[in-house]
């Protein structure tokens, strides 16, 4: 029989079980018992660090085998082992860049169909099914690589709708998408859950996208277990604080930062642009005739479009990317002797004048431990021995990162590699802040502490820019909005929604 | 087009199997490689270049596409003109360098061989597109599906490692770290870039596996691949150019079997 043929939803059953990844101390899931019954659409939430994802990949049979990690208890789908249940249950994950598997459309979606033995014919069916269904209006010969994050992540729902799972699981299917991206993935899961009978679950710290989509909520205890298990409102009623305080957005919970008066004008300018044309890579303008002055103590913040030329904008204004055309104009107060041109600059003059956090943290790491590479840039401008760990030791413990110490960078969490990202640049102290997306797919704790971090650096003279999709975090610390619009946006989104 | 965007055309050569473009490619090249002599170079030359026309690009298209070709033949020739190996009478020499008739012979031989070689193996692949080929290496040669695929799926990511690369260079200049030598720089960003690949390849087998790759059941292929009468025709054609280049490089005294 043909795994695919299977209709209606799978049933979960968990009895005492649990996971260790190999080589670590702690169980990533323990003592976890709880039965789903076909059909159920469920929201998983829990600290983070608590196991969801981990419970979401052993129920798509992606954890491994015996040397990737050690199993307690029992955990079942439709009563059998999971990983022989293989195009029975279908898994989306966070990244969108890291799912897509072909180079076309209509090939990707029927990737999981060949696997899992389809007959041809009905291979293509099911692709046309499974397209429609997720409202990814393209040609089927459509490349892969000119689709939006939102675009994509509903290229990976199609590609494991096509496999017709009894358990759809979705790992954080929004956590990389702006505001437009999330809108279309919801909807799209919104009409998937209307026509199939799929077991549905779904791991999201920002609980406001799917409450109306879930009849029941799970909640899994930091230490193991299940914390909460019941309707939306009981649970968010009953936990709404614990759950705030683990990082969940709740809804209705606002954050309990003060609010923060925009600064009034006056500040002596610290950069300014003159003209300014913007290209990613040589011959490609994005954007231009761009004048502003980002005056000091002032957070400037970016918005517009998906491949407006946002994040060109900020590394161009960070002295990284070389202008197009036009002029980047440091202040004498910001140049402090470097020349008027950040983008002259040495790699090490720019430590401590302008500090650039990018989009994606992995990017600027350099050093094997979080203590180490905390000390990079101190140790390139020279500082003494004693400074230098002076800082460091007050980072680490300002951004909750002094258990980390000897970590290696790439092991920490999204929200630890946030912090660590930020730490690293502020250790050079940098009159000038450049940040892509600093809230990108954070939970609610380190949201408000990167903003409680920001308001503080700003009260002490530093100046910010920042680009950023996320309204709250605009209404949070902009004292001045810069929208580019850019010309021939790379990816129009409007024209894909309904 | 390139590996990163798809091409598929719908001229003849297009729809060509690209295991039969492969073939054909591979047979010229291994008849070609058994002898060093300009005559069966020339007449392999000579009969590509008549089916380049057929092939339907246009001029512009091939000499950008063959560049390489077209720049690594004469220097291949060149330093075997410098360097060959001398006979015959000597027309100028300095040091190692010595340039004979026999060295001259050699160069263009070499020359001609490389273009030989090297124009259709570029003609033939710039008009294949890569899920053509894994079709076709998973369906005709019967490759491990395994095998095909995962090198099709990574072949996909070197757009993100291209976007990678760029990132980390400009990190790096914001870290302070970029004013060193340059070729240790690089060898550091490399090593970053290794790292980055790495995850990016374990959260692709991932999502892969999710969606039942290496599952134990009998795989189907959503594309068909064919080898018929056109797939024949083309690897019957290089046969016939490849028979052609040593009848008349035979037949003319001038065959210079390599391994003699």
């Amino acid at each position: 029989m043909l795994v695919g043929a299977t209709r209606g939803g799978a049933s979960v059953d968990a009895r005492d079980w649990g996971w260790r990844h190999s080589g670590r101390r702690r169980w990533a899931v323990s003592e976890l018992s709880l039965r789903i019954e076909p059909g159920e659409r469920i929201l998983l939430l829990g600290a983070s660090g608590s196991g969801k994802s981990t419970l979401l990949h052993a129920l798509a049979g992606v954890l491994g085998g015996d040397e990737e990690g050690e199993q307690r208890g029992t955990l079942r789908v439709n009563g059998a082992e999971p990983g022989n249940a293989k195009g029975q249950v279908g898994l989306v994950l966070q990244d969108p860049d890291s799912q897509v598997i072909l180079a076309r459309v209509g090939d990707d979606v029927a990737f999981g169909c060949e696997n899992i033995g389809v007959p041809r014919g009905e291979i293509w069916r099911r692709v046309q099914d499974a397209l429609e269904m997720v409202g990814l209006d393209v040609p089927v010969g459509h490349p892969t690589s000119a689709l939006s994050g939102g675009q994509k992540q509903r290229l990976a729902l199609a590609g494991v709708l096509a496999m017709q799972p009894g358990l759809l699981l979705l790992d954080e299917p929004t956590a990389n998408l702006d505001p437009v991206g999330v809108r279309e993935v919801r909807e799209s899961v919104a009409r998937v859950l209307a026509h199939t009978d799929s077991t549905f679950i779904v791991i999201e710290h920002r609980v406001e996208i799917w409450k109306d989509l879930v009849d029941r909520v799970i909640v899994l205890g930091a230490d193991g277990g299940v914390l909460a298990d019941g309707s939306p409102s009981d649970v968010l009623l009953a936990q709404g604080v614990a759950l705030t305080a683990s990082g969940v957005w709740v809804p209705g919970v606002p954050h309990t930062l003060p609010i923060r008066p925009p600064r009034e004008t006056g500040q002596p300018t610290l950069l300014s642009t003159n003209s300014l044309a913007i290209a990613r890579t040589r011959d490609c303008v994005v954007a231009e005739n761009i004048d502003l002055e980002v005056p000091e103590a002032c957070a400037l913040l970016i918005t517009g479009p998906n491949g407006a030329g946002k994040s060109t904008l900020a590394l161009t204004l960070a002295g990284l990317l070389r202008p197009a055309a036009g002029r980047v104009v440091a202040s004498g107060a910001l140049a402090a002797g470097a020349g008027s041109d950040p983008i002259r600059w040495k790699s090490r003059q720019l430590l401590s004048r302008v500090g650039t956090v990018f989009q994606d943290p992995e990017h600027q790491f350099v050093a094997g431990t979080v203590r180490a590479e905390l000390a990079v840039g101190p140790r390139a401008l020279g500082l003494s021995d004693a400074l230098l760990h002076r800082r460091v030791d007050d980072l680490l413990e300002r951004l909750r990162l002094d258990h980390l110490a000897e970590a290696n960078p790439f092991t920490l969490s999204g929200g630890e590699k946030r912090r660590l990202s930020v730490a690293t640049v502020l250790a050079t102290q940098p009159r000038l802040l450049v940040l892509d997306e600093p809230t990108f797919g954070q939970d609610f704790r380190t949201w408000q502490e990167i903003v409680a971090l920001l308001r503080d650096l700003l009260d002490a003279g530093t100046a910010i820019v920042a680009v950023s999709h996320d309204a709250d975090f605009v209404a949070a610390v902009a004292d001045r909005e810069f929208r580019v619009e850019g010309r021939g946006s790379k990816y129009d989104l409007s024209a894909v929604l309904p | 087009m390139s590996v990163l965007t798809p091409t598929r055309g719908v001229r003849a050569i297009d729809r060509i199997n690209p295991v039969a473009k492969l073939a054909a490619a591979l047979l010229l090249a291994a008849v070609l490689v058994l002898t060093i002599d300009w005559v069966s170079a020339a007449v392999a030359l000579a009969c590509e270049m008549l089916l380049f026309l057929w092939a339907g690009l246009t001029l512009r298209v091939f000499l950008w596409r063959t560049a390489l070709v077209w720049l690594a033949a004469p220097s291949t020739g060149i330093t075997t003109l410098l360097y060959g190996q001398a006979s015959g009478q000597e027309y100028w020499s300095f040091g190692l360098i010595q340039v004979t008739d026999g060295s001259i012979d050699l160069a263009l031989a070499t020359t001609l061989r490389v273009l030989a070689i090297g124009l259709p193996a570029v003609v033939l692949f710039i008009t294949v597109d890569p899920t053509d080929l894994a079709d076709g290496l998973g369906q005709v040669v019967h490759l491990p599906a395994r095998f095909v695929l995962g090198g099709l799926a990574a072949l996909r990511m070197v757009g993100l490692f291209i976007e990678d690369w760029r990132a980390l260079g400009l990190a790096r200049r914001a870290r302070g770290v970029a004013d060193g030598a340059v070729l240790r720089r690089l060898g550091n960003q490399t090593f970053a870039l290794l790292v980055l690949s790495i995850r990016r390849g374990s959260k692709l087998a991932t999502a892969m596996e999710a969606r039942g790759f290496g599952a134990p059941i009998q795989r189907t292929w959503a594309r068909s691949s064919t080898f018929g009468l056109r797939e024949w025709s083309l690897i019957g054609i290089g046969l016939m150019i490849a028979v052609l280049a040593v009848m008349i490089s035979v037949s003319t005294g001038n065959w210079n079997f390599v391994f003699a």
